[in-house]
């Protein structure tokens, strides 16, 4: 399997067997469902449908409790279609649990960042703000410049300015599984991850 | 949290004395130098203890050759062979941050006396 659907528990941080401190993500990973194997003939693509997340069947709609009898699983919260590895044969119903992935394994993790509202210039692009001397007012945390004069006569698209930030999807690549807690269904990640607590994630494997 | 608590609880160390700020303390702590590890003691006034399980930390300070030295120790690290309190000291604070300005008879702690 190619990947798996998790929920962010929190950071903590590890001790390795030389003493050496590790910051991890505990990721509750699966056990997921494959709620609907799409085929080449049928679909046009190959993938496998995975749900994650049981939830009661009086919170889930007609439809989607439909599509989840006929895989013959529980009532589940979130679907995503991941790619299959070429070989696997995967069938609606199967488990996949977080034993996919092993210790010192690189993944990637797709998750939504944040949410931070109407940023500033600093926080959102990284500047450096105004000088707090040499007779400067208010300009502490100013973006300073957006362009020139006359010509062009108008601000660049795409020029970096305040606005919204954060609320995105973002994926970063080349995270290390530190350990696989099979048996709570847990996964430990080295470093951080996007999205708050409790937010859905998709580990891939690479 | 309780997952958090639960999966870092097997590394917790359980065999740490009482101390808090204004307490001298003498940390043995594991240095690993090449193949060989030796056990080397920093031994000053603790100056702050903060976060709580795996993540808690405290803080030693001393005077070295003249200079302020502050070392932040983890807890609950294994590089950490042993602690032993020398002294209990008599403070106000959790945070003793006043010391860092202090030196000489100024930066002494009363010794809390016990009946």
């Amino acid at each position: 399997m190619s990947g798996l659907l998790g929920k962010k528990i929190g950071m903590t941080r590890i001790f390795d067997k030389d003493g050496n401190m590790i910051p991890v993500t505990v990721i509750e990973a699966g056990p997921c469902y494959v709620t609907q194997v799409k085929t080449a003939e049928k679909d046009g693509y190959e993938a496998v449908q995975l749900g994650f997340d049981e939830k009661k069947e009086k919170n889930t709609n007609r439809p989607v409790l439909g599509h989840l009898k006929k895989a013959g699983v529980a009532p589940l919260r979130f679907m995503k279609e991941f790619p299959v590895a070429p070989g696997a044969e995967m069938k609606a119903g199967d488990a996949v649990k977080v034993d996919i992935f092993t210790e010192g394994e690189i993944v990637k993790v797709k998750g939504v960042s944040k949410g931070r509202g109407f940023a500033g210039v600093m926080k959102r692009h990284n500047f450096g703000g105004g000088q707090t001397s040499h007779g400067q007012s208010d300009r502490l945390r100013a973006p300073g410049s957006i362009g020139q004069s006359s010509w062009p006569s108008k601000v660049l698209k795409g020029t970096r300015m305040a606005g919204r930030l954060g609320g995105d999807t973002k994926s970063i690549a080349g995270i290390a599984v530190v350990k696989v807690d099979a048996e709570n269904n847990l996964l430990f990640l080295k470093g951080s991850v996007p999205g708050s607590r409790n937010s859905l994630l998709e580990i891939y494997k690479r | 949290m309780d997952i958090l608590n639960a999966v870092t609880a097997n590394q917790l160390v359980s065999d740490i004395p009482d101390f808090k700020a204004g307490d001298t303390v003498s940390v043995d702590v594991r240095v690993i130098e090449g193949d060989k590890e030796r056990i080397q003691r920093f031994t000053g006034v603790v100056i702050k203890r903060r976060g709580g399980g795996v993540n808690e930390t405290f803080t030693v300070r001393k005077i070295s050759n003249g200079v302020g030295v502050e070392r932040v120790f983890p807890l609950h690290s294994p590089r950490i062979a042993g602690i032993t309190v020398d002294r209990i000291g008599r403070v106000r604070r959790a945070k003793l941050y006043y010391l860092r300005s202090l030196q000489g008879k100024a930066a002494r702690i009363r010794e809390k006396r016990t009946r």
